[in-house]
């Protein structure tokens, strides 16, 4: 099939009116006669329910967990992006695209992204009216902070806990709909496969988490909200839930897989401590604005932080890129960490750390505040006392968490930050109507892999989740369904769902009737250290093809070994996570042949092969500037297709912060 | 219950009130006035009806109360610590309240029910104490009730035990009734938290003091 | 941070389904150390339950950051352990020493039937929002969001009291079983905004006639909800849920 990206005609900024001046319509009466199934209620999944409810289809929502307000969105601490330009800044739709294909090292298509800056204020609108509480000045408006190097004040927040309240009030709003009788919500559900009826995808086959059963749900279309799959490194800053189940069931229905390389590594996380660590903690970006990151200039330098003079301090990245210091992008910073880390120069116990100090920063603004009426008096300890006020307040929450983990006070040693998988840019490949490849079937959020090309920009994942929930599955969806209106609802005892039910249940009691000996965690961890040792930060051809065949024989050692205690028709925590380690098996390969394919340097995505003489990646626009969209052809089987990229506006250079 | 506690509370500051008139040590002779003005005044004598009828809803409403909080927790945990999250009173509201309730039982026997039923030890003819109209009226001699029945000392443990028990019961009541009632703020509640916490210990001090002061013979 | 190991016993509630008994099961997990967090430590003992055949010990759990609401495990007397302000996921070992017995129960409370082991049923919860905890506002229906200035102090009041994670730690904790702080801090988040002022009276009524047939017991002003919530939602806001409450009943047509 040739991949069809759907982009309507015209200039950049009246694409999206004018697709939705021209795009087809459902009258009331038929909305109610179709059914739509929403997978996942993070922010995508819990926006677009609520918003499809309210325009009166019929929809289902599913979960994992036991409440759709737990979806992991609810973690994102920094903030939403939106083109308000409430702080005068010089800020408008047309900087927040440019600045989103720039900092996507010029890998996204750029309708969507436009297309994504233009709703960005309308997300903001929305949110307010349901009541979510950002940050506001004492004259009643809201509040901006910076983030992530851009030039304008653009972040709308609420304390560290944006993603929190966003997701709050897009479940009221879903559960206000359930309320009225327009969703059906399933938790503790887990969608294990799609049921494909002419060609078109026409239900899902989900497992009741506490019974074990299998449940057959018909919807006239189906939308994966289900977010990304970071936790193939076992490590991450997802949850412990989150996985690549859905979409990769939808990926072996023909869906094709976009760029699944592309992982965001966070420069800024709590590094991990041993082996027993089960998932890594993010400190927030804007941690940056003011801590300054440093190692010491000899290596193993065992002297603890206070005792390395200033003299013996290097702070790397202020020496590498003056321009921007510590600000610059995550891949960036992610990298440079990781460079001195390899070299010798880590800190702490494991010595794959680096420090993130914020001594001058208290000092700094100890002396902005002492300079203040009332403060004049104020002594060295009085001028430290008054920074780490302003610190506390600022950061006060992050300060707090980090203190919980490590047991070590930040206000008076450095902390110690190693970057984290965080995030992952690719996903099922979706047209401009958030449609893949499969008809009827449409990834939303993180899931797909439209917006963010091979680096997202910090603040922009909430923009995303929501602006497709809100603002553009409503109306592509209604192009797709006002074909469809003819269409009964289709009985669950079509031969098609119970073929379906069949494989998912062969499956699982395969998985049941291993009878091994090592758990799932265990290849869980083993997949993990693969990935992040070959297919982490770095990567290059030779290690790449190792990781492909290690992960291949880690897969069939699974399919032997695996031991899971317990029985089917039950509760079975096990169970479902080994359902889960086994695509992470499958698309672990898929990422490695992507990585290794891409021969370049963007982004995320850094290849050793390709760099420039400083160290700096290197993209190749020549021969890479296309989507990888890979199609699903059986076991160690893909077929790769490629969207080409054209860059109308912004034209690519090579990205530089010296 | 924040509504009838309310009333409770109020009553109390009366019934200490005219009781603390024994310490000014006239041989009852004010104290007696002012007991006899509650046992005639109209008004005073429908508010008489009011109090039990609030009481017993209190009494009703903490019973469903408890009823239903335990219902709320059929199977309870093996170990707890609520001692680290709350204060012992503030969870031991039902229990208090029995044990004061036990206590009004051997109240009302002693005082209330003579009064208003006859069998009071003496009865004095009232004298006048400043402009009353009551001159020349007879009227029970609570004061002597209560000199005779504070002579036993196990009453004035029990007494003393009652009052304690009404003391945290009110601690923690006094504040809860504003919260109940919808008042807590960062300026106001800690200062009715104090006054909470001075009502309860000054009230009870004073009654606790009364069966003390008489059996011990400070007061005669 | 001075880090070390030690062996622990631990006493977990075990229970097959809603229909089963339960009981208390003992087991020995050794060489823990003091960075790991509680239900890392649990990882451990799960592994070595798989691995000797045995069935492992379900709970809930997913963000461990402290933000979803997912862990909810009674430990030792205390919803959430022993440290102030912290879940279960950010509890860490160094708050034990070698050598001790700790003891990890399920949320009791009849509204949160248990599933199996320490996994409660908490959907009562969405049924409560469903009754009344949103702002009735479709979506592409909202106005310029700075057309709406809300008072800095509302606002942040208003945020404290959404900082809610609906562990249902306060139900955990009240010896009512009560769900008053959950309550009160949606109804008061949305009461302190102008966006939420059609639908205040409607929203307090319906939402707590949700709770009371869910089966919560009613709250005596211990506040051991407050003590033991994870995000220090204020009683504050169970006191502004009472003066709504009294209001909107007075004031209702019906």
């Amino acid at each position: 099939m040739a991949l069809d990206s759907k982009i309507p005609q015209g200039e950049m900024d009246k694409k999206w009116e004018d697709y939705k001046a021209h795009v087809k319509l459902v009258n009331p009466a038929n909305k109610r006669k179709l059914e739509v199934i929403v997978i996942g209620t993070g922010l995508a999944g819990a926006s677009a329910a609520a918003s499809l409810g309210e325009m009166g289809y019929k929809v289902k929502t599913f979960c994992f967990q036991d409440s759709p307000r737990r979806a992991h969105s609810i973690a994102a601490q920094g903030g939403i992006n939106a083109a308000k330009n409430y702080q005068n800044d010089g800020d408008s739709v047309f900087r927040l695209f440019y600045d989103t294909v720039k900092g996507g090292d010029y890998r996204s298509r750029e309708a969507n992204v436009h297309r994504l800056a233009e709703v960005s204020a309308a997300i903001i609108d929305q949110c307010v009216a349901q009541g979510v509480p950002f940050a506001r000045e004492y004259g009643g408006l809201l509040s901006n902070r910076s983030f992530g190097g851009v030039q304008v004040q653009r972040t709308f927040y609420a304390a560290g806990q944006t993603g929190q309240q966003l997701l709050l009030g897009a479940y009221s709003a879903l559960e206000r709909q359930v309320a009225l009788g327009n969703i059906t919500q399933y938790s503790r559900h887990e969608m294990l496969d799609i049921v494909m009826i002419d060609g078109k995808a026409r239900g899902i086959i989900a497992r009741n988490l506490i019974t074990g059963e299998l449940e057959r749900h018909f919807g006239h279309a189906v939308l994966l909200c289900s977010g990304g799959y970071g936790n193939v490194f076992y490590l991450s800053t997802n949850a412990m839930g989150s996985n690549v189940t859905a979409a990769w069931k939808a990926h072996k229905h023909g869906a094709y897989f976009g760029n699944p390389c592309f992982t965001q590594i966070h420069p800024t996380c709590i590094p991990v401590s041993g082996d027993h660590q089960s998932k890594l903690t993010l400190m927030s970006e804007s941690l940056r604005n003011d801590g300054r990151i440093w190692v010491p200039k000899v290596k193993d330098d065992n002297r603890k932080a206070k005792d390395i003079p200033e003299a013996e301090r290097d702070y790397y990245l202020e020496r590498r890129y003056p321009a921007f210091g510590n600000l610059v992008p995550r891949d960036v910073a992610s990298r440079a960490a990781k460079e001195r880390c390899d070299a010798g120069y880590g800190v702490g116990t494991t010595k794959m750390a680096v420090y993130l100090d914020f001594a001058s920063a208290i000092k700094r603004y100890g002396k902005i505040e002492a300079g203040k009426p009332g403060n004049e008096q104020a002594d060295e300890a009085g001028i430290i006392a008054l920074g780490k006020e302003v610190v506390k307040e600022k950061y006060g929450n992050l300060f707090e968490m980090y203190e919980k983990i490590t047991g070590e006070n930040p206000y008076e040693t450095p902390m110690r930050i190693y970057p984290a998988v965080h995030y992952t840019m690719g996903g099922l490949w979706v047209d401009y109507e958030l449609q893949t490849s499969v008809n009827g079937l449409y990834a939303l959020g993180e899931a797909n892999f439209s917006d963010h090309g091979a680096n997202r920009l910090g603040a922009s994942a909430l923009m995303q989740g929501l602006a497709d929930g809100y603002f553009v599955i409503p109306y592509t969806l209604g192009n797709y369904l006002a074909d469809d209106i003819r269409t009964e609802t289709i009985p669950t005892t079509h031969p098609a769902f119970e073929a379906s039910e069949k494989a998912v249940s062969d499956r699982i009691n395969k998985l049941m009737s291993i009878g091994g000996t090592q758990s799932v965690e265990s290849f869980h961890k083993r997949l993990g250290k693969i990935m992040w040792g070959k297919c982490g930060m770095a990567r290059n051809a030779q290690g790449l093809q190792e990781a492909i065949q290690e992960i291949q024989e880690l897969r069939k050692e699974f399919w032997s070994d695996l031991k899971i205690p317990g029985e089917i028709n039950e509760l079975n925590p096990e169970l479902d996570k080994a359902g889960r380690v086994a695509d992470f098996l499958e698309l672990g390969e898929l990422m490695c042949i992507d990585a290794l394919h891409r021969n370049e340097s963007c982004g995320g995505h850094f290849r050793e092969e390709s760099q420039t003489e400083e160290g700096e990646a290197k993209r190749d626009d020549s021969n890479f500037s296309f989507v990888s969209a890979w199609e699903y052809k059986g076991d160690s089987n893909w077929e790769l297709h490629k969207e080409a990229l054209e860059f109308e506006i912004v034209k690519p250079t090579q990205r530089s912060y010296k | 219950m924040g509504l009838t506690g309310f009333f409770l509370i109020t009553f109390l500051i009366v019934h200490c009130l005219i009781n603390s008139m024994i310490f000014f040590n006239d041989g009852g002779q004010t104290f007696n006035h002012w007991a006899h003005f509650m046992g005639t005044n109209l008004i005073i004598r429908i508010m008489e009806i009011g109090l039990f009828v609030f009481l017993l809803l209190h009494i009703i409403q903490g019973l469903m109360l408890w009823q239903q909080n335990k219902a709320a927790r059929p199977i309870a945990y093996a170990v707890s610590h609520p001692e680290r999250n709350s204060a012992w009173y503030s969870r031991s509201m039902g229990l208090l309240g029995t044990l004061i309730l036990l206590f009004l039982v051997l109240h009302l026997y002693h005082f209330w029910v003579p009064s208003r039923f006859g069998g009071m030890a003496s009865i004095q003819p009232l004298e006048p104490v400043s402009l009353s109209d009551y001159a020349n009226q007879e009227a029970h001699n609570l004061y002597r009730e209560m000199q005779i029945v504070f002579q036993n000392v196990w009453v004035v443990i029990i007494y003393v035990f009652g009052v304690f028990s009404l003391c945290w019961h009110l601690m923690h009541g006094f504040q809860s009734a504003f919260q109940t009632f919808g008042i807590n703020h960062k300026k106001y509640t800690p200062i009715i938290k104090t006054i909470g916490m001075a009502y309860s210990i000054v009230i009870c001090v004073l009654f606790a003091l009364m069966p003390i002061s008489i059996y011990m013979g400070w007061v005669n | 941070m001075e880090h070390y190991n030690m062996n622990l016993t631990l006493k977990v509630w075990k229970q097959k389904n809603s229909q089963s008994k339960g009981s208390f099961e003992t087991y020995k997990v050794n060489d823990i150390s003091s960075e790991m967090s509680f239900l890392e430590m649990f990882d451990v003992l799960n592994e070595q339950l798989v691995h000797d055949g045995k069935e492992p010990i379900a709970f809930d759990h997913d963000c461990r950051e402290g933000i979803c609401g997912a862990c909810s495990m009674y430990i030792d007397g205390q919803p959430h352990g022993p440290w102030q302000q912290n879940t279960t996921c950010q509890l860490h070992m160094r708050a034990f020493k070698d050598g001790d017995t700790i003891v990890v129960e399920p949320w009791r409370s009849s509204a949160f039937p248990v599933i199996k082991d320490l996994i409660v049923d908490r959907t009562a919860f969405d049924r409560i929002i469903q009754a009344g905890g949103y702002i009735s506002v479709n979506t592409g229906n909202a106005q310029d969001a700075n057309n709406l200035p809300i008072k800095k102090q509302d606002a942040d009041d208003a945020f404290s009291a959404a900082a809610c994670i609906g562990c249902g730690a306060c139900v955990a904790a009240c010896k009512n079983g009560s769900a008053m702080l959950f309550v009160s801090a949606k109804v008061s988040q949305l009461a302190l905004l102008p966006q939420g002022q059609p639908e205040r009276e409607t929203r307090v009524l319906n939402m707590v006639t949700q709770m009371d047939k869910e089966g919560f017991g009613n709250c005596t002003n211990t506040y051991a909800c407050e003590a033991e919530c994870p995000k220090g939602i204020s009683v504050a806001n169970i006191a502004r849920m009472n003066k709504e409450y009294l209001k909107a009943g007075l004031n209702t047509k019906e």
